[in-house]
Protein backbone atom coordinates (compact mmCIF):
# COMPACT_ATOMS: atom_id res chain seq x y z
CA UNK A 1 0.00 0.00 0.00
CA UNK A 2 1.08 3.03 -1.11
CA UNK A 3 1.29 5.95 1.92
CA UNK A 4 0.89 10.14 0.95
CA UNK A 5 3.98 10.53 1.66
CA UNK A 6 5.33 8.30 -1.78
CA UNK A 7 2.25 9.79 -3.87
CA UNK A 8 3.86 11.15 -7.01
CA UNK A 9 3.73 15.41 -6.39
CA UNK A 10 0.78 17.71 -7.85
CA UNK A 11 2.21 20.50 -9.74
CA UNK A 12 5.53 22.47 -9.15
CA UNK A 13 4.02 25.91 -8.51
CA UNK A 14 0.29 25.37 -8.14
CA UNK A 15 -0.92 28.88 -9.26
CA UNK A 16 1.33 29.43 -12.25
CA UNK A 17 1.21 25.79 -13.28
CA UNK A 18 -2.93 25.99 -13.26
CA UNK A 19 -2.74 29.03 -14.94
CA UNK A 20 -0.77 27.68 -18.35
CA UNK A 21 -2.87 24.25 -18.30
CA UNK A 22 -5.76 26.53 -18.06
CA UNK A 23 -4.94 28.25 -21.31
CA UNK A 24 -3.66 24.83 -22.77
CA UNK A 25 -7.48 23.47 -22.17
CA UNK A 26 -9.04 26.98 -23.10
CA UNK A 27 -7.19 26.93 -26.67
CA UNK A 28 -8.02 23.68 -26.93
CA UNK A 29 -11.70 24.01 -26.53
CA UNK A 30 -11.61 27.36 -28.65
CA UNK A 31 -10.00 26.25 -31.55
CA UNK A 32 -11.40 22.27 -31.67
CA UNK A 33 -8.77 20.01 -33.36
CA UNK A 34 -5.56 21.74 -32.98
CA UNK A 35 -3.13 20.12 -30.67
CA UNK A 36 -2.26 21.63 -27.30
CA UNK A 37 0.34 21.23 -25.30
CA UNK A 38 0.35 20.92 -21.36
CA UNK A 39 3.63 22.52 -20.51
CA UNK A 40 3.51 22.99 -16.94
CA UNK A 41 5.76 20.54 -14.64
CA UNK A 42 3.33 18.05 -12.30
CA UNK A 43 3.66 14.51 -11.29
CA UNK A 44 1.30 11.74 -12.36
CA UNK A 45 0.36 8.47 -10.76
CA UNK A 46 1.02 5.00 -12.21
CA UNK A 47 -1.98 4.89 -15.22
CA UNK A 48 -2.93 8.66 -15.51
CA UNK A 49 -0.75 10.36 -18.09
CA UNK A 50 0.79 13.92 -18.00
CA UNK A 51 -2.02 15.72 -19.99
CA UNK A 52 -4.58 13.94 -17.74
CA UNK A 53 -3.32 14.84 -13.93
CA UNK A 54 -2.53 18.41 -14.61
CA UNK A 55 -6.31 18.92 -15.97
CA UNK A 56 -7.10 17.03 -12.88
CA UNK A 57 -4.83 19.28 -10.48
CA UNK A 58 -6.16 22.52 -12.36
CA UNK A 59 -9.76 21.58 -12.38
CA UNK A 60 -10.99 19.69 -9.34
CA UNK A 61 -11.73 20.13 -5.89
CA UNK A 62 -14.68 19.56 -4.10
CA UNK A 63 -17.11 21.00 -5.96
CA UNK A 64 -16.67 18.58 -9.25
CA UNK A 65 -17.58 15.06 -8.38
CA UNK A 66 -15.33 12.56 -10.87
CA UNK A 67 -16.02 9.43 -12.06
CA UNK A 68 -12.95 6.77 -12.75
CA UNK A 69 -12.61 4.07 -15.42
CA UNK A 70 -12.00 0.60 -14.50
CA UNK A 71 -8.12 1.39 -15.44
CA UNK A 72 -7.87 4.55 -13.51
CA UNK A 73 -9.05 3.97 -10.25
CA UNK A 74 -7.64 0.48 -9.91
CA UNK A 75 -4.16 1.83 -9.19
CA UNK A 76 -2.93 4.92 -7.15
CA UNK A 77 -4.37 7.24 -8.92
CA UNK A 78 -7.47 7.28 -7.03
CA UNK A 79 -5.66 7.84 -3.86
CA UNK A 80 -3.76 10.52 -5.55
CA UNK A 81 -6.77 12.59 -6.98
CA UNK A 82 -8.27 12.34 -3.67
CA UNK A 83 -4.98 14.14 -1.97
CA UNK A 84 -3.93 16.47 -4.30
CA UNK A 85 -7.98 17.80 -5.53
CA UNK A 86 -10.30 16.79 -2.80
CA UNK A 87 -13.00 15.96 -5.43
CA UNK A 88 -15.22 13.37 -4.43
CA UNK A 89 -14.93 10.06 -6.43
CA UNK A 90 -18.21 8.80 -7.62
CA UNK A 91 -19.64 5.41 -8.90
CA UNK A 92 -22.51 7.15 -10.77
CA UNK A 93 -21.06 8.23 -14.10
CA UNK A 94 -24.45 10.24 -14.50
CA UNK A 95 -23.57 12.46 -11.51
CA UNK A 96 -20.13 13.05 -12.63
CA UNK A 97 -18.58 16.70 -13.57
CA UNK A 98 -15.79 14.90 -14.82
CA UNK A 99 -15.20 11.00 -16.02
CA UNK A 100 -11.55 9.80 -16.64
CA UNK A 101 -10.69 7.74 -19.10
CA UNK A 102 -7.92 5.36 -19.12
CA UNK A 103 -8.77 2.35 -21.10
CA UNK A 104 -11.17 3.75 -24.10
CA UNK A 105 -11.58 0.56 -25.53
CA UNK A 106 -14.49 -0.19 -22.89
CA UNK A 107 -15.60 3.08 -22.50
CA UNK A 108 -19.01 3.24 -21.65
CA UNK A 109 -22.53 3.74 -23.81
CA UNK A 110 -22.48 8.42 -23.69
CA UNK A 111 -26.00 8.11 -22.35
CA UNK A 112 -24.67 6.25 -18.84
CA UNK A 113 -23.04 10.07 -18.83
CA UNK A 114 -24.99 13.54 -17.45
CA UNK A 115 -25.80 15.36 -20.95
CA UNK A 116 -26.82 18.06 -18.94
CA UNK A 117 -30.83 19.28 -19.25
CA UNK A 118 -31.96 21.77 -21.74
CA UNK A 119 -32.81 24.43 -19.31
CA UNK A 120 -28.62 23.74 -18.14
CA UNK A 121 -26.92 21.97 -20.58
CA UNK A 122 -23.46 22.81 -18.75
CA UNK A 123 -24.40 20.35 -16.21
CA UNK A 124 -22.79 18.15 -18.32
CA UNK A 125 -20.20 15.23 -17.80
CA UNK A 126 -16.93 15.95 -19.36
CA UNK A 127 -14.83 13.17 -20.49
CA UNK A 128 -10.69 12.73 -20.17
CA UNK A 129 -10.32 10.48 -22.72
CA UNK A 130 -6.36 8.88 -22.94
CA UNK A 131 -5.64 7.92 -26.74
CA UNK A 132 -2.62 6.21 -28.13
CA UNK A 133 -1.55 9.19 -30.25
CA UNK A 134 -2.84 12.26 -31.63
CA UNK A 135 -0.04 13.09 -34.04
CA UNK A 136 -0.39 9.87 -35.97
CA UNK A 137 -3.55 7.21 -37.46
CA UNK A 138 -7.01 8.13 -38.68
CA UNK A 139 -6.97 11.32 -40.32
CA UNK A 140 -10.44 13.16 -39.01
CA UNK A 141 -11.71 16.40 -40.85
CA UNK A 142 -13.64 18.33 -38.36
CA UNK A 143 -15.83 21.43 -38.88
CA UNK A 144 -18.13 23.56 -36.27
CA UNK A 145 -17.33 26.97 -33.98
CA UNK A 146 -13.66 27.33 -34.06
CA UNK A 147 -12.77 26.31 -36.77
CA UNK A 148 -11.88 27.82 -39.84
CA UNK A 149 -13.50 26.21 -42.74
CA UNK A 150 -12.20 22.91 -41.58
CA UNK A 151 -9.26 21.37 -40.09
CA UNK A 152 -7.63 17.41 -39.82
CA UNK A 153 -7.05 15.87 -36.50
CA UNK A 154 -4.36 12.62 -37.08
CA UNK A 155 -5.09 10.94 -34.45
CA UNK A 156 -5.07 7.22 -33.17
CA UNK A 157 -8.31 6.80 -30.98
CA UNK A 158 -10.03 4.24 -28.81
CA UNK A 159 -12.81 3.59 -29.38
CA UNK A 160 -12.69 3.31 -33.10
CA UNK A 161 -16.52 4.77 -33.36
CA UNK A 162 -16.09 7.38 -31.16
CA UNK A 163 -16.89 10.16 -33.41
CA UNK A 164 -20.06 7.73 -34.59
CA UNK A 165 -21.12 7.75 -30.68
CA UNK A 166 -20.21 12.05 -30.43
CA UNK A 167 -23.06 12.52 -33.26
CA UNK A 168 -25.92 12.18 -30.69
CA UNK A 169 -23.87 15.96 -29.99
CA UNK A 170 -25.85 17.25 -32.88
CA UNK A 171 -29.32 15.50 -32.26
CA UNK A 172 -29.43 16.42 -28.41
CA UNK A 173 -27.71 19.99 -28.69
CA UNK A 174 -27.40 22.39 -26.50
CA UNK A 175 -27.53 19.45 -24.44
CA UNK A 176 -24.11 17.04 -24.92
CA UNK A 177 -20.68 15.39 -24.10
CA UNK A 178 -17.57 17.50 -24.67
CA UNK A 179 -14.35 15.71 -24.87
CA UNK A 180 -11.09 15.86 -24.15
CA UNK A 181 -8.06 13.16 -25.66
CA UNK A 182 -4.80 13.39 -23.84
CA UNK A 183 -2.09 11.38 -25.14
CA UNK A 184 1.54 11.97 -23.11
CA UNK A 185 1.66 16.15 -22.31
CA UNK A 186 -0.72 16.77 -25.88
CA UNK A 187 -4.21 17.49 -25.81
CA UNK A 188 -7.10 18.49 -28.14
CA UNK A 189 -10.79 19.18 -27.47
CA UNK A 190 -13.77 17.70 -28.91
CA UNK A 191 -16.65 19.91 -27.78
CA UNK A 192 -20.38 19.23 -28.24
CA UNK A 193 -20.45 21.54 -31.24
CA UNK A 194 -17.40 20.02 -33.09
CA UNK A 195 -18.78 17.93 -36.29
CA UNK A 196 -17.19 15.36 -38.37
CA UNK A 197 -17.21 16.48 -42.23
CA UNK A 198 -18.90 13.34 -43.78
CA UNK A 199 -17.39 11.16 -46.33
CA UNK A 200 -13.95 12.07 -46.48
CA UNK A 201 -12.01 9.97 -43.66
CA UNK B 1 8.18 40.49 5.41
CA UNK B 2 4.63 40.04 6.69
CA UNK B 3 3.25 42.78 4.57
CA UNK B 4 -0.06 41.65 3.13
CA UNK B 5 -0.09 40.46 -0.47
CA UNK B 6 -2.60 38.69 -3.07
CA UNK B 7 -2.77 35.58 -4.52
CA UNK B 8 -1.56 36.16 -8.28
CA UNK B 9 -4.19 38.03 -10.16
CA UNK B 10 -6.05 38.60 -6.66
CA UNK B 11 -8.46 35.63 -6.83
CA UNK B 12 -7.82 32.50 -4.58
CA UNK B 13 -7.31 29.52 -6.56
CA UNK B 14 -10.17 27.70 -5.97
CA UNK B 15 -12.54 30.91 -7.11
CA UNK B 16 -10.40 30.35 -10.43
CA UNK B 17 -10.86 26.61 -10.81
CA UNK B 18 -14.77 27.80 -10.82
CA UNK B 19 -14.50 29.98 -13.06
CA UNK B 20 -12.18 28.50 -15.21
CA UNK B 21 -14.89 25.26 -15.30
CA UNK B 22 -17.56 27.87 -16.03
CA UNK B 23 -15.26 29.41 -19.43
CA UNK B 24 -14.55 25.97 -20.79
CA UNK B 25 -18.75 24.88 -20.27
CA UNK B 26 -19.33 28.55 -22.00
CA UNK B 27 -16.88 28.25 -24.87
CA UNK B 28 -18.69 24.76 -25.40
CA UNK B 29 -21.76 26.12 -25.83
CA UNK B 30 -21.58 29.12 -27.74
CA UNK B 31 -24.16 31.85 -26.16
CA UNK B 32 -25.45 30.08 -23.35
CA UNK B 33 -25.24 31.74 -20.32
CA UNK B 34 -23.21 29.99 -17.48
CA UNK B 35 -23.93 30.27 -14.21
CA UNK B 36 -21.13 30.95 -11.97
CA UNK B 37 -20.37 31.67 -8.37
CA UNK B 38 -19.65 35.39 -8.80
CA UNK B 39 -17.16 36.94 -6.10
CA UNK B 40 -17.38 40.59 -4.41
CA UNK B 41 -14.29 42.16 -5.96
CA UNK B 42 -12.91 45.49 -4.77
CA UNK B 43 -15.34 47.61 -6.76
CA UNK B 44 -18.08 48.26 -7.48
CA UNK B 45 -21.05 46.12 -9.56
CA UNK B 46 -20.96 48.08 -12.67
CA UNK B 47 -17.61 48.66 -12.89
CA UNK B 48 -16.73 45.53 -14.62
CA UNK B 49 -16.65 42.70 -11.62
CA UNK B 50 -17.38 40.05 -14.48
CA UNK B 51 -14.89 41.29 -16.86
CA UNK B 52 -12.13 41.18 -14.10
CA UNK B 53 -13.44 38.04 -12.67
CA UNK B 54 -12.79 36.31 -16.13
CA UNK B 55 -9.71 37.79 -16.80
CA UNK B 56 -8.28 37.32 -13.47
CA UNK B 57 -8.86 33.49 -13.75
CA UNK B 58 -7.40 33.63 -17.63
CA UNK B 59 -4.20 35.89 -16.99
CA UNK B 60 -1.26 34.72 -16.83
CA UNK B 61 2.33 36.56 -16.44
CA UNK B 62 3.17 36.64 -20.31
CA UNK B 63 0.11 38.04 -21.06
CA UNK B 64 0.08 41.64 -22.29
CA UNK B 65 -3.49 43.07 -21.11
CA UNK B 66 -5.38 45.83 -22.90
CA UNK B 67 -8.42 47.46 -20.92
CA UNK B 68 -10.69 49.89 -23.04
CA UNK B 69 -13.75 51.52 -21.26
CA UNK B 70 -16.37 53.20 -24.44
CA UNK B 71 -13.22 52.38 -26.57
CA UNK B 72 -10.62 54.80 -24.89
CA UNK B 73 -7.51 53.67 -23.05
CA UNK B 74 -7.60 56.41 -20.62
CA UNK B 75 -10.93 56.65 -18.57
CA UNK B 76 -10.99 55.99 -15.07
CA UNK B 77 -12.35 52.77 -15.63
CA UNK B 78 -9.89 51.35 -17.89
CA UNK B 79 -7.08 53.22 -15.79
CA UNK B 80 -8.12 51.28 -12.58
CA UNK B 81 -8.73 48.15 -13.84
CA UNK B 82 -4.99 48.27 -15.76
CA UNK B 83 -3.37 49.08 -12.40
CA UNK B 84 -5.18 46.56 -11.05
CA UNK B 85 -3.64 43.69 -12.47
CA UNK B 86 -0.35 45.69 -13.04
CA UNK B 87 -0.57 45.68 -9.32
CA UNK B 88 -2.19 42.02 -8.26
CA UNK B 89 -0.31 40.08 -11.52
CA UNK B 90 2.14 42.23 -12.59
CA UNK B 91 1.26 42.02 -15.89
CA UNK B 92 2.97 43.76 -18.88
CA UNK B 93 0.23 46.62 -19.82
CA UNK B 94 -0.60 48.51 -23.62
CA UNK B 95 -2.91 50.01 -25.48
CA UNK B 96 -2.21 48.79 -28.05
CA UNK B 97 -4.89 46.71 -29.89
CA UNK B 98 -2.73 44.72 -32.02
CA UNK B 99 0.08 44.03 -29.32
CA UNK B 100 -2.61 42.50 -26.90
CA UNK B 101 -3.06 39.33 -26.12
CA UNK B 102 -6.14 39.36 -23.39
CA UNK B 103 -8.10 43.05 -23.87
CA UNK B 104 -11.43 43.69 -21.43
CA UNK B 105 -13.41 46.13 -22.89
CA UNK B 106 -16.54 48.26 -21.33
CA UNK B 107 -18.74 48.66 -24.52
CA UNK B 108 -16.39 48.74 -27.62
CA UNK B 109 -15.28 46.00 -29.99
CA UNK B 110 -11.71 47.65 -31.23
CA UNK B 111 -11.54 49.00 -34.63
CA UNK B 112 -8.50 47.23 -35.64
CA UNK B 113 -9.12 43.85 -36.51
CA UNK B 114 -8.22 40.90 -33.80
CA UNK B 115 -6.02 38.33 -34.63
CA UNK B 116 -5.66 34.47 -33.44
CA UNK B 117 -4.79 34.03 -30.07
CA UNK B 118 -6.55 37.07 -28.31
CA UNK B 119 -9.33 36.81 -25.88
CA UNK B 120 -11.50 39.92 -25.77
CA UNK B 121 -13.02 40.16 -22.66
CA UNK B 122 -16.29 41.95 -21.99
CA UNK B 123 -17.94 43.78 -19.10
CA UNK B 124 -21.04 42.88 -18.96
CA UNK B 125 -24.41 44.47 -17.01
CA UNK B 126 -27.36 42.08 -17.87
CA UNK B 127 -26.64 39.24 -19.59
CA UNK B 128 -30.47 38.05 -20.23
CA UNK B 129 -31.45 39.56 -23.55
CA UNK B 130 -34.96 39.11 -22.70
CA UNK B 131 -34.93 40.13 -19.46
CA UNK B 132 -36.59 43.63 -20.30
CA UNK B 133 -39.06 41.59 -22.22
CA UNK B 134 -40.18 38.76 -19.20
CA UNK B 135 -38.23 39.23 -16.30
CA UNK B 136 -38.76 35.93 -14.61
CA UNK B 137 -35.47 33.70 -15.00
CA UNK B 138 -37.28 30.31 -14.88
CA UNK B 139 -39.00 31.53 -18.01
CA UNK B 140 -36.19 32.92 -19.86
CA UNK B 141 -34.66 29.98 -19.08
CA UNK B 142 -37.43 27.92 -20.31
CA UNK B 143 -37.75 30.20 -23.95
CA UNK B 144 -33.63 29.86 -24.21
CA UNK B 145 -34.11 25.84 -23.74
CA UNK B 146 -37.18 26.08 -26.51
CA UNK B 147 -35.08 28.09 -28.98
CA UNK B 148 -38.49 30.26 -28.46
CA UNK B 149 -37.28 33.98 -29.16
CA UNK B 150 -40.18 35.21 -31.05
CA UNK B 151 -40.97 37.48 -28.40
CA UNK B 152 -37.47 39.30 -29.18
CA UNK B 153 -38.55 39.49 -32.96
CA UNK B 154 -41.86 41.22 -32.02
CA UNK B 155 -40.34 43.57 -29.59
CA UNK B 156 -37.58 44.50 -32.77
CA UNK B 157 -41.40 44.49 -35.29
CA UNK B 158 -42.78 47.10 -32.47
CA UNK B 159 -39.52 49.27 -33.19
CA UNK B 160 -40.68 48.79 -36.52
CA UNK B 161 -44.32 50.25 -36.46
CA UNK B 162 -43.55 52.73 -33.96
CA UNK B 163 -40.51 54.36 -35.47
CA UNK B 164 -40.29 53.08 -39.45
CA UNK B 165 -37.58 51.28 -38.09
CA UNK B 166 -35.14 49.46 -35.71
CA UNK B 167 -34.23 51.94 -33.38
CA UNK B 168 -32.26 49.36 -30.78
CA UNK B 169 -28.81 51.18 -31.06
CA UNK B 170 -27.12 49.47 -29.07
CA UNK B 171 -26.91 46.01 -27.18
CA UNK B 172 -28.81 44.18 -29.93
CA UNK B 173 -29.59 41.31 -30.16
CA UNK B 174 -27.49 38.41 -31.68
CA UNK B 175 -28.04 34.59 -32.70
CA UNK B 176 -25.13 32.67 -32.06
CA UNK B 177 -24.17 29.84 -34.12
CA UNK B 178 -27.53 29.61 -35.21
CA UNK B 179 -28.87 28.67 -31.67
CA UNK B 180 -28.69 30.49 -28.56
CA UNK B 181 -30.17 34.96 -28.70
CA UNK B 182 -27.47 36.21 -26.77
CA UNK B 183 -26.76 40.27 -25.38
CA UNK B 184 -23.33 41.28 -27.07
CA UNK B 185 -23.53 43.94 -24.02
CA UNK B 186 -24.09 47.67 -24.47
CA UNK B 187 -21.74 47.88 -27.23
CA UNK B 188 -22.94 49.94 -30.51
CA UNK B 189 -24.69 47.75 -32.81
CA UNK B 190 -22.16 49.13 -34.96
CA UNK B 191 -19.72 46.81 -33.76
CA UNK B 192 -21.76 43.31 -33.96
CA UNK B 193 -20.32 42.54 -37.64
CA UNK B 194 -17.51 42.63 -36.06
CA UNK B 195 -18.58 39.75 -34.27
CA UNK B 196 -18.68 37.45 -36.48
CA UNK B 197 -16.33 34.91 -37.77
CA UNK B 198 -14.24 36.71 -35.26
CA UNK B 199 -10.79 34.99 -34.84
CA UNK B 200 -10.32 36.38 -31.43
CA UNK B 201 -12.06 34.37 -28.95
CA UNK B 202 -14.39 36.32 -27.06
CA UNK B 203 -15.50 35.69 -23.66
CA UNK B 204 -18.56 37.75 -21.67
CA UNK B 205 -18.40 38.39 -18.01
CA UNK B 206 -21.74 39.51 -16.05
CA UNK B 207 -20.84 39.77 -12.13
CA UNK B 208 -23.66 41.07 -10.63
CA UNK B 209 -26.17 38.81 -12.70
CA UNK B 210 -23.43 35.70 -11.87
CA UNK B 211 -23.28 34.67 -15.68
CA UNK B 212 -20.60 33.96 -17.88
CA UNK B 213 -21.17 33.51 -21.70
CA UNK B 214 -18.75 33.40 -24.69
CA UNK B 215 -18.24 33.21 -28.43
CA UNK B 216 -15.59 30.51 -29.77
CA UNK B 217 -13.07 31.94 -32.64
CA UNK B 218 -14.73 31.78 -36.25
CA UNK B 219 -18.66 31.32 -34.87
CA UNK B 220 -21.20 33.30 -37.00
CA UNK B 221 -22.92 35.34 -34.83
CA UNK B 222 -26.11 37.35 -36.72
CA UNK B 223 -27.75 40.23 -35.65
CA UNK B 224 -31.87 39.78 -35.60
CA UNK B 225 -33.48 41.89 -38.71
CA UNK B 226 -36.39 41.28 -40.81
CA UNK B 227 -36.36 40.43 -44.53
CA UNK B 228 -37.77 43.86 -45.57
CA UNK B 229 -35.85 45.44 -42.56
CA UNK B 230 -32.40 44.26 -42.48
CA UNK B 231 -29.86 44.85 -39.84
CA UNK B 232 -27.89 48.15 -40.53
CA UNK B 233 -25.14 49.24 -38.27
CA UNK B 234 -25.00 53.03 -37.04
CA UNK B 235 -22.41 55.35 -37.35
CA UNK B 236 -22.74 59.37 -37.51
CA UNK B 237 -22.58 61.12 -41.40
CA UNK B 238 -18.62 62.50 -41.00
CA UNK B 239 -15.64 62.26 -40.66
CA UNK B 240 -13.37 61.95 -37.28
CA UNK B 241 -12.03 65.62 -37.03
CA UNK B 242 -9.05 64.48 -35.80
CA UNK B 243 -7.63 61.81 -37.87
CA UNK B 244 -10.20 61.68 -40.80
CA UNK B 245 -11.28 57.90 -40.76
CA UNK B 246 -14.74 57.41 -42.41
CA UNK B 247 -15.28 53.95 -41.17
CA UNK B 248 -15.08 53.94 -37.44
CA UNK B 249 -17.10 54.05 -34.77
CA UNK B 250 -17.77 57.82 -33.70
CA UNK B 251 -18.48 59.97 -30.05
CA UNK B 252 -20.25 63.22 -30.64
CA UNK B 253 -18.39 66.06 -28.37
CA UNK B 254 -19.51 69.25 -27.69
CA UNK B 255 -17.05 71.72 -27.81
CA UNK B 256 -19.46 75.04 -26.77
CA UNK B 257 -22.52 76.60 -25.88
CA UNK B 258 -23.24 77.75 -29.38
CA UNK B 259 -24.12 74.40 -30.96
CA UNK B 260 -20.11 73.62 -32.00
CA UNK B 261 -19.95 70.16 -32.05
CA UNK B 262 -16.79 67.41 -33.13
CA UNK B 263 -16.86 63.94 -34.18
CA UNK B 264 -13.80 61.92 -33.30
CA UNK B 265 -13.28 58.16 -33.04
CA UNK B 266 -14.28 56.27 -29.92
CA UNK B 267 -11.64 53.97 -30.36
CA UNK B 268 -8.90 56.09 -29.01
CA UNK B 269 -5.67 53.63 -29.72
CA UNK B 270 -7.34 53.80 -33.70
CA UNK B 271 -7.48 56.94 -33.51
CA UNK B 272 -3.87 57.61 -32.64
CA UNK B 273 -2.73 55.29 -34.92
CA UNK B 274 -3.95 56.65 -37.81
CA UNK B 275 -2.47 60.47 -36.52
CA UNK B 276 0.86 58.62 -36.59
CA UNK B 277 0.59 57.14 -39.97
CA UNK B 278 -0.11 60.77 -40.74
CA UNK B 279 -4.14 60.97 -41.12
CA UNK B 280 -5.42 64.40 -40.47
CA UNK B 281 -8.79 65.44 -39.86
CA UNK B 282 -10.87 68.65 -39.96
CA UNK B 283 -9.38 69.69 -36.19
CA UNK B 284 -5.73 68.29 -36.86
CA UNK B 285 -4.85 68.46 -33.34
CA UNK B 286 -7.01 68.32 -29.56
CA UNK B 287 -8.25 71.51 -28.93
CA UNK B 288 -5.93 71.88 -25.95
CA UNK B 289 -3.26 71.76 -28.17
CA UNK B 290 -4.11 74.23 -30.65
CA UNK B 291 -3.98 76.92 -28.10
CA UNK B 292 -0.04 76.38 -27.83
CA UNK B 293 1.13 78.16 -30.89
CA UNK B 294 -0.93 81.16 -30.91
Amino acid sequence: MTTVAELPPGFSDKVLSAQSTFRSVMDALARPGTVQRIAASAGAPEGMMHGTAAIALMLFDHDTPIWLDGAISTSDAAKWLKFHTGAPIIDHPAMAGFALIGDPKNLPALDRFALGSSEYPDRSTTLILQVDSLSRGTAYELHGPGIDGSTLLTASIEPHDLFDRLAVNATLFPRGIDVVLVDGSSIVAIPRTTRLVHGKN
Amino acid sequence: MNAPSYNFAYLDEQTKRMIRRAILKAIAIPGYQVPFASREMPMPYGWGTGGVQVTAAILGPDDILKVIDQGSDDTTNAISIRKFFGKTAGVATTTLTMEATVIQTRHRIPEAPLHEGQVLVYQVPIPEPLRFLEPRETETRRMHALAEYGLMHVKLYEDIARFGHIATSYAYPVKVNARYVMDPSPTPKFDNPKMDNCAALQLFGAGREKRIYAIPPYTTVVSLDFEDHPFKPYRFDAPCALCGAENSYLDEIVTDDKGGRMFVCSDTDYCEQRQAEGHRGRESAAPHKERAHV
